[in-house]
């Protein structure tokens, strides 16, 4: 048996580690190189830890995301400069999904904005775009009042997802959580650990992502492991974070959102802001992306839903079941546990792209297998 | 993890069983290429009557990240597929060297360089 397919991305230079390391090596976990990072892909079975966020709560090594400070008078004139959003007008306290496109338009990077006082904010970018973002920014805030700090190695970034998550975490804190809204942070202290506490996730999941110092993690985890065990909490890696993404139909860098894409193309052209103050980089041919978009949309990002059981991949052609066209491609794909059949995210052609549509297929290797096209997500939690 | 000593093995992970009277042997996947896969999720059999030839593809098992070929450690006809595994293919992980078997073979021809437990145990590290 060998791997003849596998959507996990490899690199050659020696992996980097978290300050959790010798944790997750303690605690079995499968590891596996994501963006140059030695990341938990395992501890067991994924399917059980999917299954512990959506009904309990699950606990993630995040370290490998990369933390860039922006300080000064023109921190968030900068940033309106920089990416497609409106941070100036971010409230302190409170955090904002956005990207960081090219002067073509095209996605460098989706990225979450926390302002975290008047002139501080804190911009995380994917692991594998960190240092794309870093120069981007560094360049683009030079005309500023504004200083850009590299702090990815400054923090840790542990999180905690599930619906339990809320009373786990208030065991161990002092901090006002039911304050604390969905999108919005605030410094406090997690079982005595100085931590930015946010009230983010990447799972769909009620949940909390808590920034701290690299010498303070294992700390943390064994406090939240302890706090945890009688709710069901257990350590989680990538690839349920994978699968919990995929059926919360949140997009990813490198499948659903690339260069080649603008926010219009991926059906997020809200997250871009043009009637902010000032110009920004990609604007012109944002606006050119946001016309096409409305009048004819080429592709649309779709949900597809097995009635079989083989698991579409990224970069498999979605075709006509009738004709055997192309009519789209997969962007990410696997088995999903909540609803117990294959899914995938795909770029459809938008005469075939509305829910419902019959007579779609997946080319699995060859064989054309039946799926019927949804709207996104796949799974909304109860709230 | 441990390799039944009754067992040989490919280096591609895969396990035989000692042939029946009839010259039928029996095919898996190790625990140790199992553990790598993750949770399958679906399996691809060769069919009943099937000739497989040793070395070449003949199935495929997919988990959550990746789909894996199988391949086949002996060359001849497959008289029996595990309906079981195809119903449940988390099998394969809970039972690889027993309940999650994969198909059954009578054998016409077989490679030289099958593995002992013990050399597949280094192998595998």
């Amino acid at each position: 048996m060998s791997a003849a397919e596998t959507s996990q991305p490899s690199e050659t230079a020696a992996p980097r580690r978290t300050a959790l390391d010798a944790l997750h090596r303690a605690l079995g976990a499968t590891m596996t190189d994501f963006a140059g990072w030695d990341m938990p892909l395992r501890y067991g079975s994924e399917r059980d830890e999917h299954v512990a966020v959506r009904t309990r709560a699950g606990l993630f090594d995040l370290s490998h995301m990369g933390e860039i400070t922006l300080t000064g008078p023109q921190a968030g004139q900068a940033l309106d400069h920089a990416l497609v959003g409106n941070l100036s007008a971010l409230k302190p306290g409170r955090a904002r999904y956005t990207m960081i496109c090219d002067e073509r338009g095209g996605i460098l990077d989706d990225l979450i904005v926390y302002r975290l006082a008047d002139e501080t904010y804190m911009v995380v970018a994917n692991a594998s775009n960190a240092q794309v973002v870093l120069d981007a920014l560094t360049e683009r805030a030079a005309g500023f009042e504004t200083e850009v700090r590299d702090d990815r190695e400054n923090y840790a970034l542990l999180a905690v997802q599930g619906p339990a998550s809320p009373a786990i975490l208030k065991s161990v804190t002092d901090a006002d959580l039911d304050g604390l809204k969905y999108y919005a942070g605030l410094p406090g202290t997690v079982a005595g650990v100085p931590a930015l506490i946010a009230r983010t996730g990447y799972t769909g999941e009620d949940g909390f992502e808590l920034f701290v110092a690299p010498a303070d993690a294992e700390k943390l985890w064994q406090a939240l492991t302890e706090a945890g065990a009688d709710a069901g909490l257990v350590p989680c890696g990538l690839s349920c974070r994978d699968t919990l993404r995929l059926e919360a139909g949140m997009p990813l860098y490198g499948h659903e959102l690339t260069t080649a894409t603008t926010p219009f193309d991926a059906g997020l052209g809200r997250v871009v802001k043009f009637d902010k103050p000032g110009d920004f980089v990609g604007r012109a041919a944002l606006e050119a992306a946001a016309e096409r978009a409305a009048d004819a949309p080429p592709r649309k990002l779709v949900g597809l839903v097995a009635t079989g059981r083989r698991v579409p991949r990224a970069g498999y052609p979605v075709v006509d079941a009738a004709s055997g066209a192309v009519i789209g491609e997969v962007t990410s794909g696997a088995p999903s546990p909540t609803l117990g059949k294959p899914i995938a995210i795909a770029y459809v052609d938008a005469a075939h792209a509305a829910p419902g549509t019959a007579g779609v297929a997946v080319d699995i290797r060859g064989s054309h297998e039946p799926y019927e096209v949804v709207a996104l997500p796949f799974y909304k939690r109860e709230r | 993890m441990s390799n039944p000593q009754h067992l040989r093995y490919t280096k591609e992970h895969e396990w035989l069983s000692a042939t029946d009277e009839n010259g039928v042997a029996t095919v898996g996947i190790t625990e140790f290429a199992a553990n790598a896969l993750g949770d399958v999720v679906y399996a691809q059999l060769p069919a009943v009557g099937d000739t497989i030839t040793a070395g070449e593809t003949c199935g495929e098992l997919e988990s959550t990240k990746s789909v894996s070929d199988l391949f086949a450690p002996v060359t001849g006809e497959v008289v029996e597929a595990n309906q079981d595994v195809v119903d449940d293919p988390s099998l394969v992980n809970s039972a690889p060297f027993e309940g999650g078997w994969l198909f059954k073979v009578k054998i016409t021809d077989e490679p030289a360089e099958l593995l002992t437990a013990d050399a597949y145990t280094d192998f595998a590290g």
